[in-house]
């Protein structure tokens, strides 16, 4: 039979079934709603049948793992090879308070770290400043200077782990700090891994933890791309992150669209800085949100790497196979997560680890039940890194590499979330790029838009939330332990900082900020005056103050 | 800007306008999802509502709150940062002599600080998973209750 043959015999099978099967059953049981979607509100079919996948070409859409385009994961043996790495994002208080939580999540057989910063230090203000106020190590770890960087890190040996560092705005100063911690304990700039996130266009869409406006931000990054190139080659100088995208209220497909856009961005930028494609795109990496949507999720992330692989060489011309790999990391998504029934959330995050798992995440953040009250505990913190341990060790799903490749669904899915992306690019294009999107609103705008329909639908109880809109409890039935931070962490950190500025070579520290703003204004790479910086125990604050002189701040357009 | 706090009230006695709120995001928190959907929320629902963008000092979501005139504050802080910054703004109010301005707080906030916030005079405190007719309802209601004890 011809391919035309086999699809009209198809159809036909379908039509009869559809006839004799279905139309008895709908007519004496109707199904439970007009129309299902997904968390997305995207609407799916009852039945998927090879039909769906007509098009697609084995070789050409799925094919291999580890060959193009990595449908079906980065590695060819995935999981069987070595597991994800669990890294538990992590910071809380003091430098002193997370190097302890750090210590126990390391004992606890976590593989990697990933430092969660309050918003003073996201900010790019030190702990003592009037806006930091209430704030100091209340959503993560307060660092304001190479000093408590020192004492984050104390006693544990940076070259034996790798480090993910969520900074953006700032983030060339924290990635300085680690680099001079790590010259301090004598480890190879060579040797240590890790990522910064370092990543200001999500931030302008999503986050909106901003200092400097867009072109400065872009060059800070480009600065730290070409640095790492040359001297420290195994760093991650980039997360270009979907996670905060989603959490502002974004589709599956918006996440993966504006995410992806986004890293064409920072490639555009490094190409036009002179950098060749081959020499830094190895070390780009993502980072993804992983939401409730068990299929929607699996889809959206074997699409990330097949749209990825396919921008990278085709429009970028990258020969390297290791550049048009999409590698990344996931987070469960904080935003499904409820304050209600808070137990019930223990099990929304183990269906989505679940599904990041399927789609072939190289590292996961597991949530913990609390986080929708507080920060983790160090129980439910544990209870987190357990459920990836299980999911590991216990379900079996890593036996095999991209389990779900051939389920029609699954298939098709992927595939529209492809092509989905595709019409966001040309959008997006025809807008002058990603800078000139985000300075009129386009993907804010869409975000807000979804986030609202989204909540509508919540509210209309078309889409059910366990313990929220349906099977609500009067009373909570267990009350949740609560780790708190008091502001005996801010009195700390002032006090340091005090100590610090009378102690420190001021003369010196004057001179490194002078140099840095000489270099900031011409077109040298700030890297190695930010890190002459920090060795003089400049602070977080001065550092990007002297930035802020050059650079202007950004604001916010309105709309 | 209208610092008159008794013109205000009368104007609000006499019922016919709408009910008017300020969405602030006080703090460094940059998380905007809820503070936008409410805000929409609450306009969808015939409110006239401003939104003061993020990053805003307690110093000037009261001096908003004045110049808008407004019989509803809504403040939105996911950073844990709300123990500094709902007091400061409950003490601002006072001073300014607008104690009669419903305050509500939504966001990542422990149980045992929701009845903390309650005693400094905060109406309610809506946590993720709040429905948005709830809300509306909640801020109709207090509204009114408001009134009520001004007149």
């Amino acid at each position: 039979m011809t391919t035309r043959e086999m699809t009209s015999h198809l159809e036909e099978a379908l039509s009869r079934w559809e006839e004799q099967t279905l139309r008895p059953t709908l007519a004496r049981l109707p199904e439970r709603a007009a129309e299902f979607t997904t968390t997305s509100l995207r609407p799916i079919k009852r039945l998927y049948t090879p039909l769906d996948v007509q098009h697609l070409d084995f070789e050409r859409d799925i094919g291999f793992p580890g060959e193009y385009p990595f449908t079906r994961g980065i590695h060819p043996t995935m999981y069987r090879g070595k597991l994800w790495t669990m890294r538990q994002f992590a910071g809380f208080g003091t430098a002193f308070d997370t190097n302890k939580r750090f210590k126990y999540l390391l004992e606890q057989g976590q593989t990697g770290l990933s430092v969660a910063f309050d918003l003073p230090t996201l900010m790019g203000l030190d702990s003592d400043h009037p806006l930091a106020e209430g704030e100091v190590g209340k959503c993560g770890v307060a660092v304001s200077s190479l000093e408590d960087m020192e004492v984050l890190f104390d006693g544990i040996p940076l070259e034996d782990v790798t480090t993910s560092m969520t900074i953006n705005a700032p983030a060339a100063v924290i990635f300085a700090m680690y680099l001079v911690v790590a010259e301090k304990q004598g480890a190879d700039w060579k040797k240590i891994s890790g990522t910064i996130q370092n990543d200001i266009l999500k931030e302008y869409i999503a986050q909106k933890e901003w200092i400097y406006p867009p072109a400065p931000s872009m060059r800070l990054i480009v600065d730290t791309i070409a640095f790492c190139t040359r001297e420290v080659p195994r760093w991650h100088p980039i997360s270009i992150s979907g996670y905060h995208i989603r959490e502002a209220g974004a589709t599956a497909l918006q996440e993966l669209a504006f995410t992806l856009r986004d890293g064409i961005e920072y490639v555009e930028w490094c190409v036009r800085a002179g950098l060749d494609v081959d020499a830094f795109a190895p070390r780009l990496s993502f980072f993804f949100n992983c939401h409730n949507d068990f299929f929607e999720e699996i889809a959206k992330f074997r699409a990330a790497r097949k749209v990825w692989a396919r921008v990278m060489r085709e429009r970028f011309g990258a020969r390297d196979p290791r550049s048009w790999m999409c590698r990344f990391h996931t987070q469960t998504a904080g935003c499904s997560l409820t304050a209600q029934q808070p137990y019930n959330n223990v099990v929304r995050t183990t269906i989505q680890a679940l599904a990041a798992v399927l789609g072939g995440t190289q590292s996961l953040h597991t949530n913990a039940l609390d986080e929708a009250l507080a920060l983790p505990t160090e129980f439910t913190a544990m209870l987190a890194l357990r459920t990836q341990q299980i999911i590991a060790h216990e379900s079996g799903v890593v036996n095999t590499v991209d389990p779900l490749a051939g389920s029609y669904f699954v298939e098709a899915l992927t595939n529209e979330m492809e092509q989905g992306c595709y019409e966001y690019f040309e959008k997006i294009d025809a807008m002058g790029g990603m800078i000139a999107a985000i300075e009129r609103g386009f993907p804010q705008k869409e975000i807000q838009e979804a986030a609202y329909r989204y909540q509508q639908a919540v509210d209309r109880r078309e889409k059910i939330i366990v313990g929220v809109n349906e099977y609500v409890l009067e009373k909570e039935p267990i009350e949740v332990p609560i780790l708190y931070i008091d502001e005996s962490v801010a009195e700390i950190q002032k006090e340091r900082l005090r100590r610090l500025r009378a102690r420190r070579d001021n003369t010196r520290v004057r001179r490194t900020l002078e140099a840095l703003k000489e270099a900031a204004r011409g077109t040298e790479n700030t890297m190695p005056y930010i890190l002459e910086c920090v060795r003089a125990y400049a602070t977080l604050g001065e550092i990007c103050d002297a930035l802020k002189e050059v650079f202007g701040e950004y604001q916010e357009p309105p709309f | 800007m209208i610092a008159d706090p008794s013109w205000a009230t009368s104007r609000r006695a006499m019922g016919e306008r709408k009910i008017r709120v300020l969405i602030a995001k006080p703090g460094l928190d940059g998380h905007d999802r809820g503070a936008k959907v409410v805000a929409r929320a609450l306009r969808d629902a015939g409110m006239e509502v401003i939104y003061t963008g993020l990053r805003q000092t307690p110093e000037q979501i009261v001096t908003a709150a004045l110049q808008e005139d407004v019989d509803v504050i809504g403040l939105s802080i996911l950073s844990g940062a709300h123990m500094t910054l709902v007091p400061r703004v409950m003490q601002l109010l006072q001073e300014k002599g607008l104690q009669d301005v419903v305050v509500f707080v939504g966001g990542i906030i422990p149980q045992e600080d929701i009845p903390k916030l309650k005693a400094l005079g905060v109406a309610e405190v809506f946590l993720p998973g709040t429905l948005l007719e709830q809300i509306v309802h909640v801020v109709r209601q207090s509204v009114k209750r408001s009134l009520q004890t001004s007149e």
